[in-house]
């Protein structure tokens, strides 16, 4: 199969994958078609495909990630792509060298396409500015997290069919969570109704001009809720505390079987992980029926190789074009 | 001798309120009349001396500017920039008079320090230079420098640049103790802990970017403090960069009320807001932060009414590979001396907030009565330290053309208006734009 034959339907046109704010309606559900395709064609992502044969990704990771870095890996490979590995560790970074140069090096080695993961929000959108590469951004700092936002809706919308006219709680460190801003611009332009919900210090009321709702309290939201995203804690991100203690914090925003008993019979729940067991929610939770935490990873395996494949459609179309 | 009549110009002289159309007489570099235009210049009464003319036809006559608070890098930091191309840039921004900012390896913090500012602008031979002298000892905010022996070494005024002295006690004693020499203080106010991490104004916009903000309350509370304090000890205190309808409505008050306070406005702060940022450009960081629309319509306000009685370029050159970095490593700061008066004619007169009058009363005598210098008007007697500006000229900012070696500007390729011709020190054509 050739990548000029993948059943893309509706539109693209991106160069680049920096953030779910820029896209339309549309771009997303382009998106989510195609990852639709590509679980049967893959066979569950199981087999592998050879659309990206020649095709160099690299993955700059200049923050620990093993998660997103190998669900990269794993989705470029299923596509016949080679992947290299670049990571902060192992960087001319402490050597004085800047950020810019260290991709433009990368790149120069023949790479199609950078996945780039960053503490410093707006890195690869730098990037972008600099490189001839295609540049997908995994994280920038506390800015967007687009392939984690669109596995998450892609994940609801598996289970429900549709995005439109959901409530959706995004709960916990919405300040600090990129994965939040991802899925706050992700789900308003599908449809849905949003509530982020969180301690008040870690909720900045600014957030509502994104068209969500805050909350406070989680008990009183919970009967509305379809699905609920558990955002982890960023401990890591926190300048002194923002909230008491981690008991206080499970009492109050944790989900737990107390908490599951009171929400609707299907309520969906979801956490982008790694998850801190007993503080977003208890083993019982994440283990539990309404759990759809390992799905989430499948899938983003599955959003991943769309992404990839549909910025390497759009880049051979300007190879052409220029040729 | 240095005679030179600047023939034909819109004359503007703040301190007089004068503004017509004159010639200026200058004799051995210095003002020797303003006489109506017209006049044919004779040698007749000034014995055989001769009168080179300059036409100055549909040009502003204006005093050079005085600059508070201009970062030379020299010593310590000439990657950024030098005494010479510093003092160079300040010509051909229309500064006459520049106070050079403390933050320099070493830190101007001793008399030696401050003298070796003079002697390299000395050498330059561009621009007068006055040396501030720091605050604290290494700007750390806990021991007073040797203030007395600064103002010997020639410091005008005390600041610690962007370092806020954070202790108030330390505060108190640096106003008490700077009353002896009646220099002023010139104080970043920021509360550091607010402020910490920050890359741009908290508000909206940072929320949606995911970047870290600084309140506007972070400068607020320190100006109040500062009020406070220059209230309790009689000292003069200048607030530096102000950015936020509060500081200004505060600064306001208590001018007001009597006490000396005095503050000063950057161009980029009337010009742009934080919507910016959704580029992520570094050349748009800046401390104090760009605002919101509603802070940027307060600064003006506080421009008209006299509550800011100064514009500072705050020129805060930075070599192009240290911005070329992440949004949260790169430094703070704009090379400004060189948009400074084309983005508030762009920002303040072509929208009909100030008068060409009171822009240059900000320019000029305002930032003169902050250091109590005698520059900064054409009255007779005076130097002639005179700045030559084409009031209607569009051009686009060229960085790659800037004489500072600091070429960090956000307004690389953006057309505004107003453009300074030529800049004379001591009745001496010292620049001219080619």
């Amino acid at each position: 199969m050739q990548l000029s034959e993948l059943p893309v339907n509706g539109p693209w046109g991106e160069q680049h994958l920096l953030g779910l704010e820029r896209l339309t309606a549309s771009q997303l559900t382009t998106v989510f078609e195609l990852a639709d395709a590509l679980k049967v064609l893959t066979h569950d992502g199981t087999e592998r495909l050879s659309v990206l044969k020649g095709v160099v990704v690299a993955n700059l990771f200049f923050e620990n990630s093993t998660r997103t870095r190998t669900s990269f890996s794993l989705a470029a490979r299923r596509l016949g792509a080679d992947t290299v590995d670049f990571s902060a560790s192992s960087s001319s970074l402490s050597k004085g060298e800047t950020f810019i140069d260290t991709a433009l090096t990368i790149e120069a080695m023949g790479v199609d396409m950078v996945v780039c993961r960053h503490r410093t929000p707006g890195a690869p959108h730098l990037l972008s500015r600099h490189l001839k590469a295609g540049v997908l951004n995994a994280g920038d700092g506390t800015h967007e997290h687009p392939t984690q936002g669109l596995l998450d809706i892609y994940t609801i919308r598996q289970h429900r069919g549709r995005i439109a006219g959901l409530t959706v709680a995004l709960v916990g460190d919405i300040r600090h969570s990129r994965v939040a801003r991802s899925n706050i611009h992700g789900l308003v332009k599908l449809g849905a109704r949003v509530i982020v919900c969180g301690p008040s210090t870690l909720v900045p009321p600014e957030i509502r001009q994104l068209g969500v709702e805050v909350a406070w309290n989680l008990d009183e939201i919970l009967p509305e809720v379809d699905c609920v995203n558990l955002l982890r804690v960023q401990f890591e991100r926190q300048r002194g505390a923002f909230f008491p203690s981690i008991t206080e914090y499970a009492t109050l925003f944790g989900m737990n079987g107390e908490r599951i008993r009171r929400a609707k019979k299907d309520l969906l729940v979801l956490a982008p992980g790694p998850i801190n067991r007993g503080v977003e929610l208890t083993p019982e939770v994440a283990d539990g029926p309404h759990s759809v935490i390992l799905d989430q990873v499948s899938n983003g395996l599955l959003i991943r190789m769309a992404c990839l494949s549909l910025l390497a459609k759009e880049r051979r179309a300007g190879q052409r074009g220029v040729a | 001798m240095r005679n030179l009549l600047i023939a034909g110009g819109r004359v503007i002289d703040p301190a007089s309120g004068r503004d017509e159309i004159a010639n200026v007489r200058v004799v051995d570099g210095k003002i020797a009349a303003i006489e109506p235009a017209g006049q044919q210049p004779s040698g007749a009464g000034q014995g055989a001396g001769e009168f080179p003319c300059l036409d100055a036809t549909g040009l502003i006559v204006s005093p050079g500017f005085i600059d508070l608070h201009v970062s030379l890098r020299e010593p310590g930091y000439e990657e950024d920039e030098s005494t010479a191309t510093g003092t160079l840039a300040a010509l051909a921004g229309g500064f006459t008079t520049i106070a050079a900012q403390t933050d320099t390896s070493p830190v101007i913090d001793n008399r030696s320090a401050a003298e070796f500012v003079r002697l390299q602008a000395d050498r330059a031979r561009h621009c007068r230079v006055f040396p501030l002298g720091a605050i604290t000892k290494q700007h750390k905010g806990e021991e007073l420098a040797e203030i007395g022996q600064l103002v010997q070494g020639g410091a005008v005024g005390f600041s610690d640049a962007r370092h806020p002295v954070a202790n108030s006690e330390v505060m108190r004693r640096a106003l008490e103790y700077t009353r002896m020499f009646h220099r002023p203080v010139l104080h970043f106010a920021m509360v550091p802990e607010l402020a910490d991490g920050g890359v741009m104004h908290e508000g909206f916009q940072s929320t949606r970017l995911g970047l870290r903000g600084i309140p506007a309350a972070a400068q607020d509370i320190m100006t109040g403090r500062d009020i406070a304090l220059a209230e309790l000890t009689g000292g003069r205190v200048h607030v530096m960069c102000v950015t936020t309808r509060d500081s200004v409505s505060r600064i306001r008050q208590a001018r007001a009320n009597g006490i000396a306070v005095t503050c000063d406005v950057a161009p980029h702060h009337l010009l742009l807001t934080d919507d910016v940022m959704s580029s992520f450009d570094t050349m748009y960081k800046v401390n104090p932060p760009l605002r919101t629309r509603d802070h940027v319509d307060a600064l003006i306000g506080g421009l008209k009414d006299g509550t800011i009685t100064a514009i500072s370029s705050d020129h805060q050159p930075r070599a192009l590979e240290k911005k070329q970095v992440e949004l949260d490593v790169a430094p703070f700061g704009i090379s400004g001396l060189e948009t400074t008066l084309a983005v508030c004619v762009t920002a303040l007169i072509e929208p009909g907030h100030l008068t060409w009058l009171e822009l240059l009363a900000r320019l000029t005598v305002g930032p003169a009565a902050v250091l109590g210098l005698s520059q900064g008007t054409l009255s007779v007697g005076q130097p002639a330290d005179i700045t030559l500006i084409n009031p209607g000229s569009r051009w686009t900012v060229d960085a790659g053309r800037f004489q500072s070696a600091g070429r960090n500007t956000p307004f690389h390729g953006l057309t505004l208006t107003g453009q300074v011709v030529s800049t004379l020190v001591d009745g001496e054509v010292r620049w001219s734009r080619p």
